[in-house]
């Protein structure tokens, strides 16, 4: 048998051995069902006390009654504001340092040393420095976001616009393009897909951070739902809020993901 | 004779910082001068409290990590290895990661109390998906043509696992493991803001911004930076020691 023959037999053996394919997805929910099984039941025959473990119901009907009250909705659209203020300041300012260094060695030279000390501190760290001049009002917040954004925005776009390749600029200057040609036509096409890379880290750090900063110092968002329910020992509405601050996190992290399929998806074709 | 162009920034900074405070351009007590800050230092570093906090707040990071990432590798190597367990676990996995991490200390708290426990589990949860993640992608890495000379040599489970996939994984689980170690000397200093009253740096940051001395809390942060960089060259260190060919397959 030729070996043409031979792949081709390989290849219906497969397709036959594999009839009809079914979605695997509904294996993943086996285990939180059986999770929430455990927990209602263990809610229904009082094992722990409600304050340590409420019923799944009663986390339910806390999230519902803070729908209809609006409660949800302020709360958490003060925290989306503040997460949009620090990561839009953040993310500007680590596309435009980042740009910088990327493209000339000499400002890399000097500022990334700095750049890398301030890196090194985690932005809880900063918390209790930046707590002293500016309390614990809003320019905190902005401050803390922005410097969690910050700091993947620069390094991704540093290296994006490193990683262009060297042929790639050579065709630029056999168009004998200026540097600012160069840089809308050939540069900056071609690092935005790991600079996008960086944006989506930096929302998903704004996001924690926000958490972080709101359960040292807030009177209101989503953070603070849980610090007040946590001193009234309200577990309903602590676990109510964990359910809203991931369900927040995967919505953000899966659109910023989808755009970067695409963007992937463009420097493959193009590449 | 030339000047290495990275410290002058930071020079230019600390010269400013000197000729502001000692022009009395700004506020002592936000900006206190250069010399207070050694100062401060200087009797912190002499002192003998401070090796007692370190040392609380690295063990309470050691003991987090040894069981994040403890676990982490159990469930990255499951997942990684067997397609069923991969389907079952990984998208609650998912979810649960898709938690911001801080959002867990109320829980903790109201489960664990303000003990020795709370900071450790805290710890581990911040180590964990970092762990997984990576050993989960390392084990994906193996290759599949010596995984078929495997099959080929009819290695059992445990030999397939020894000579290919360890191999093949070892550099992206110590990438998740330095990571790892990262994200618990983070979530350490966290947990002493919000867990644990009385010791170690985070508490003593708090202390600083309390009675609002900023000298204190300066070098504080100084201390927090310094020792994450050390841990971090230390996990460097070792792991170049465990896996020479990292380099070359990264």
């Amino acid at each position: 048998m030729s070996d043409a023959a031979l792949a081709a037999d390989t290849v219906l053996d497969a397709q036959a051995r594999r009839p009809l394919r079914l979605p695997t997805w509904p294996i993943g929910l086996i285990v939180p069902l059986l999770a929430l099984a455990l927990w209602s039941l263990s809610a229904q025959r009082g094992w722990l006390p409600p304050q340590v473990l409420p019923a799944p119901a009663e986390v339910w009907l806390t999230l519902e009654d803070l729908w209809r009250s609006g409660d949800l909705v302020s709360h958490l659209g003060i925290s989306l504001l503040r997460v949009a203020q620090g990561f839009g300041v953040g993310a500007a300012i680590g596309l435009a340092l980042g740009t910088a260094m990327g493209l000339s060695r000499t400002i890399e030279a000097y500022v990334r040393p700095l750049f890398v000390a301030v890196a090194q501190v985690p932005t809880i760290g900063w918390l209790p420095l930046l707590m002293l001049p500016l309390g614990i009002g809003e320019a905190l917040k902005v401050v803390i976001i922005a410097k969690a954004a910050l700091v993947p925005v620069t390094l991704n776009t540093l290296d994006g616009i490193r990683g262009v390749p060297p042929a790639w600029r050579e065709v630029g200057a056999v168009f004998r393009y200026d540097r600012f040609q160069l840089l809308r036509h050939v540069i900056l096409p071609a690092a935005v897909p790991p600079i996008f890379t960086g944006v989506r880290y930096g929302l998903t750090n704004s996001w924690k951070a926000l958490v972080a900063v709101e359960l040292l110092a807030s009177a209101e968002g989503i953070g603070y739902l849980l610090v007040w329910g946590r001193q009234m020992f309200q577990m309903d509405l602590v676990i109510a809020g964990m359910v809203v601050i991931a369900a927040v996190g995967l919505l953000f992290d899966g659109a910023l993901a989808l755009v970067e399929q695409r963007l992937q998806r463009w420097r493959e074709r193009g590449a | 004779m030339s000047i290495p162009r990275g410290i002058v920034l930071p020079l230019a900074i600390l010269l400013a910082w000197q000729a502001a405070s000692s022009a009395g351009l700004v506020d002592p007590r936000l900006l206190p001068p250069l010399q207070a800050v050694a100062a401060k230092a200087w009797a912190l570093v002499t002192g003998d409290a401070i090796a007692l906090k370190l040392g609380a707040s690295l063990l309470r990071a050691l003991a987090g990590f040894a069981l994040g990432a403890a676990l982490g590798l159990l469930l990255g190597f499951l997942c990684g290895m067997s397609r069923t367990a991969d389907l079952l676990l990984r998208p609650s996995f998912q979810a649960l990661k898709s938690i911001a991490v801080f959002a867990w200390i109320p829980l903790i708290a109201l489960w664990f109390g303000f003990g020795e426990v709370a900071p450790v589990v805290f710890v581990a949860l911040a180590v964990f998906p970092v762990v997984v993640l990576n050993t989960w992608e390392g084990v994906q890495a193996a290759p599949h043509r010596l995984l078929e000379v495997g099959a080929a040599l009819r290695f059992g489970p445990w030999q397939r696992l020894r000579r290919i996939v360890l191999p093949a994984a070892l550099p992206s689980i110590l990438t998740g493991v330095q990571l790892g170690l990262i994200h618990a000397w983070l979530a350490t200093v966290g947990a002493e803001y919000f867990l644990a009253k009385g010791s170690g740096l985070g508490s003593l940051l708090i202390e600083g911004r309390d009675h609002f001395d900023m000298p204190l809390v300066m070098v504080g942060v100084i201390l927090l930076g310094s020792i994450g960089f050390l841990l971090n060259r230390a996990a460097l260190l070792v792991g170049a020691r465990l896996v020479p060919w990292r380099q070359a397959a990264a």
